[in-house]
């Protein structure tokens, strides 16, 4: 019997990969321990090493193919005894007698705006997801901008394609070329070029003074890099996740946001802390959680949480230029999905200014970072039954938009909020009480929230998908705004 | 006993030369100027009656909250400012009204803030805990035990950073030796390098709970041993071996060797904070380290003995001082209250 090769998963959150290399050529004898391939993610290079033994039968992927998904059949290795060329002929069949694995889904945000070209799954991958009919090519996932989503950059303004993870690291690079004060420091930033590979380059172009590794010691640097602001540097603290900065939250809280206030205005601290926050994948409940409604508490902070690529890289570099302490929340799942950023020598987003991304006139619905992709899918699904909806994307949660949500519900009079977070105190408790607070007469409906469920995130597949907002969720409390 | 003086660790010896230029007292301690101690007396006289006033005026209702006094250790910082070099940086937790003095803050304007006046450091927002002043290199004032130590080592990660030749020094208690932040600071302060002295002011008591109750190692001198941060214990009451001590440390900071420890023996002799009755300790012990080892009254002596400075002299002084206190405690009782639009002010730039 013939043994398929998969495209293998190398990180939790990959979901696909460029094939750069292989080490074996048909008919080469495979031995298990023997490198077959080089992968290459976003995030590394990665060396695929056989399981089975036999003849490499038929390589399925060239070498050289870019974003080839999770669980694509690369390569045939016919057993020992076994006929090679009837192994490889058999493999050119699509799935015939192989067992189908999970496909991964193409981001929702594309899927909702309808630029990819295959069906996605509801949800993220996970690795006991229904199976579904394996692509015979590899999925190639491209991205273009609707004309909503892009209305504030300047006509005629060249896009370029790049991921989240790009346009932060530019961002960075941009800023610390412009300031001399401006450095990285945390873990795996330099060396490692970043756990999630943000800053990829960075240690090359600045050095390692200015970017700095630091030991695993949260606490400790969290402390620093506010004495440094203290004094007037503009430093950037990553956390390799927001879940290890619960250890350095003191000093983001009593240090860095309340010293400005306690000094009568004398001690600033411009500072960032960055990092991946909210629910990664299959990593258990202390390394999956949202604090954007913990930070989005605090006076004294601003609070950012970023959906595309180019207010990423927009508001990243006002962060770093604003004189207040700004947490940074990225997402690891968006990190590698790319979207088009305008080709500007300075291109900032302005804090505090959430962004009208799909106009609509039936139904609000309020989000920010990855709840963006939840949201934008809805609102294609609630096209088809003729519910034209208006999505709004925070982007700053602190100072918040009201005037942007306001005006929206205004006009639409129903409002629904989407998050990844817990729904006690949530972003959209806050969100439905200042509707309630400026526009309760304009309200056709009660403000309806969907959120995380109210529980630790698990780590089965199964109950993880639970756990998590769906697409399916927003539609139905849409649809319940609406009476529909 | 607490406030004998010892050298650990040697690692002052290479350094100790710098202060050879001085003269030694039979017992090794150096010894100091008649300028000198005349100007280490004001200054800690200074900090003795701005303390027992703040006491006064707490107990009057005019300061609220949180208030703790710092006398009985004035010899740490006035040694230590003694030191330093202008430009060095200071940062320490909530026992922090010496420091403020010793960096040269106006007494009327931290007298204010205690008492929650718009004249004060803070325009009357932060208290007796949170006082800062960047003009004179004073960073807190900080409430949370140990948050100072990686605070003031971000402040000397700066200091390198600009390759200035300041050095940040960065005070803390015997409770605040136990956080772990403390350890993740040295740790990085070690391994770069940074220029910054800590300064752990043992007075046996971590609010109530006596050292020996609360660390598996009393010497905390010894607390950079795993970081090999050089480390010595200093008799704290006396201004002398701070100063001498201080000197080394600042040197060995500032010269790029990195981080350098300075245990000061202390003690304080009220309680922990206005509210403690201080029950955990004896009448008795208190009023010995007061009659044998007041680091003013040893100051006083040598003034009178050594130098020969006359009684009249002294009481100049000692009403110079009362009449700065006063004039501060007149402030700070009469200044306003901060404007209500001040309750919104001072949250973002």
């Amino acid at each position: 019997m013939p043994v398929d090769v998969l495209m293998p998963a190398l990180s939790p959150t990959m979901e696909q990969g460029k094939l750069s290399k292989w080490m074996k050529k048909e008919g080469d004898r495979i031995k298990s321990g023997d490198v077959l391939a080089e992968i290459e993610t976003d995030k590394a290079t990665m060396e695929v090493e056989a399981v089975d033994e036999g003849v490499l039968a038929k390589i399925l992927i060239e070498e050289g193919t870019d974003n080839v998904a999770v669980n694509t059949r690369i390569a045939v290795i016919a057993g020992e005894g076994e006929d090679v060329s009837a192994a490889a002929s058999g493999a050119s069949g699509n799935g015939a007698g192989a067992p189908a694995p999970a496909q991964p889904a193409p981001t929702p945000d594309m899927q909702a705006e309808g630029m990819t070209d295959r069906p996605a799954p509801d949800q993220r991958s996970g690795g006991n997801a229904a199976p579904v009919a394996t692509p015979a090519a590899p999925a190639v996932i491209s991205n273009v901008a609707s004309y909503d989503a892009m209305a504030e950059i300047p006509e005629g303004t060249e896009l370029v394609t790049m991921t989240v993870r790009e346009a932060l690291r530019d961002a960075m690079a941009e800023e610390m070329r412009r300031d001399e004060t401006v450095f990285v420091m945390g873990e795996e930033v330099a060396e490692y070029q970043g756990a999630y590979k943000v800053t990829q380059g960075l240690l090359q172009e600045f050095g390692a003074r200015r970017v700095v590794d630091t030991p695993i010691t949260e606490h400790g640097f969290g402390g620093m890099g506010v004495g440094a602001a203290f004094v007037g540097l503009k430093p950037i603290v990553e956390f390799m996740t927001f879940n290890f900065a619960l250890q350095a939250i003191d000093h983001l809280i009593n240090s860095a946001a309340k010293t400005l206030y306690m000094s009568g205005g004398q001690l600033g601290c411009p500072i960032v802390f960055r990092g991946p926050n909210g629910a990664a994948a299959r990593v258990g409940a202390q390394h999956s959680q949202d604090f954007t409604a913990w930070y989005s508490q605090v006076p004294g902070l601003k609070v950012v949480a970023p959906y595309m690529a180019a207010d990423a890289k927009g508001l990243l570099k006002s962060a770093i230029r604003d004189r207040n302490p700004v947490i940074f929340l990225e997402n690891e799942i968006l990190y590698g999905q790319s979207f088009p950023v305008p080709k500007l020598d300075d291109f900032t987003v302005p804090l505090g200014k959430a962004r009208i991304h799909r106009k609509g006139k039936d139904v609000t619905i309020v989000s920010f970072s990855i709840g963006m992709t939840y949201a934008l899918k809805a609102a294609h699904e609630l096209e088809k039954e003729g519910i034209d909806a208006e999505v709004i994307d925070l982007r700053t949660i602190r100072p918040m938009d009201t005037d942007t949500i306001v005006a929206s519900v205004m006009k639409t009079g129903r409002c629904v909020t989407v998050e990844e977070g817990w729904p006690q105190s949530g972003v959209g408790a806050e969100i439905a009480m200042r509707i309630m607070e400026n526009a309760f007469d304009y309200l056709d409906a009660p403000v309806m929230r969907v959120t995380g469920k109210d529980v630790p995130m698990p780590y089965a597949a199964n109950l993880e998908k639970l756990a998590l907002p769906t697409v399916a969720d927003v539609v139905q409390a849409a649809k319940a705004v609406c009476y529909r | 006993m607490a406030t004998a003086a010892r050298s650990a660790g040697g690692a002052g010896d290479a350094k100790g030369a710098r202060s050879a230029g001085r003269g030694k007292s039979a017992s090794n301690t150096p010894v100091l100027s008649k300028e000198q101690e005349l100007s280490a007396y004001r200054e800690m006289l200074l900090i003795r009656r701005f303390e027992e006033k703040s006491g006064q005026m707490y107990g009057m209702g005019l300061i609220g909250g949180f208030c703790h006094l710092y006398i009985g250790q004035e010899a740490v910082v006035v040694g230590m400012r003694m030191a330093a070099q202008d430009g060095d940086q200071m940062i320490t937790g909530y026992r922090d009204h010496g420091h403020m003095l010793v960096m040269g803050m106006d007494p009327k304007g931290v007298l204010a803030e205690l008492t929650g006046r718009r004249g004060g450091y803070s325009r009357g927002k932060g208290g007796s805990m949170h006082m800062f002043s960047k003009e004179k290199e004073f960073y807190g004032g900080h409430g949370i035990v140990g948050a100072q130590v990686s605070l003031g080592t971000g402040i000397a990660f700066a200091n390198r950073y600009r390759g200035t030749s300041q050095v940040c020094m960065t005070f803390f208690g015997d409770g605040a030796a136990n956080q772990g932040q403390v350890y993740e600071s040295f740790n990085m302060a070690a391994l770069w390098k940074l220029p910054v002295v800590y300064v752990i002011e043992n007075n046996r008591y971590a609010m109530g709970t006596a050292v020996n109750r609360s660390s598996a190692q009393t010497d905390f001198s010894k607390r950079g041993v795993s970081f090999n941060i050089p480390g010595e214990q200093v008799d704290g009451m006396d201004v002398r071996a701070v100063l001498e001590a201080s000197e080394r440390a600042l040197e060995h900071a500032r010269s790029g060797e990195g981080p350098y420890i300075l245990e000061m023996m202390t003690y304080r002799y009220r309680g922990h904070s206005m509210s403690d009755p201080a029950k955990y300790r004896s009448k008795d012990e208190v009023a010995r380290m007061r009659e044998e080892h007041d680091p003013i009254e040893q100051v006083r002596r040598r003034l009178l003995e050594d130098h020969k400075v006359g009684e009249d002299q002294l009481k100049a002084i000692d009403g110079e001082i009362r009449q700065i206190v006063n004039e501060a405690a007149d402030f700070a009782s009469n200044d306003a209250e901060p404007d209500v639009s001040e309750l919104y002010t001072d949250i973002l730039l």
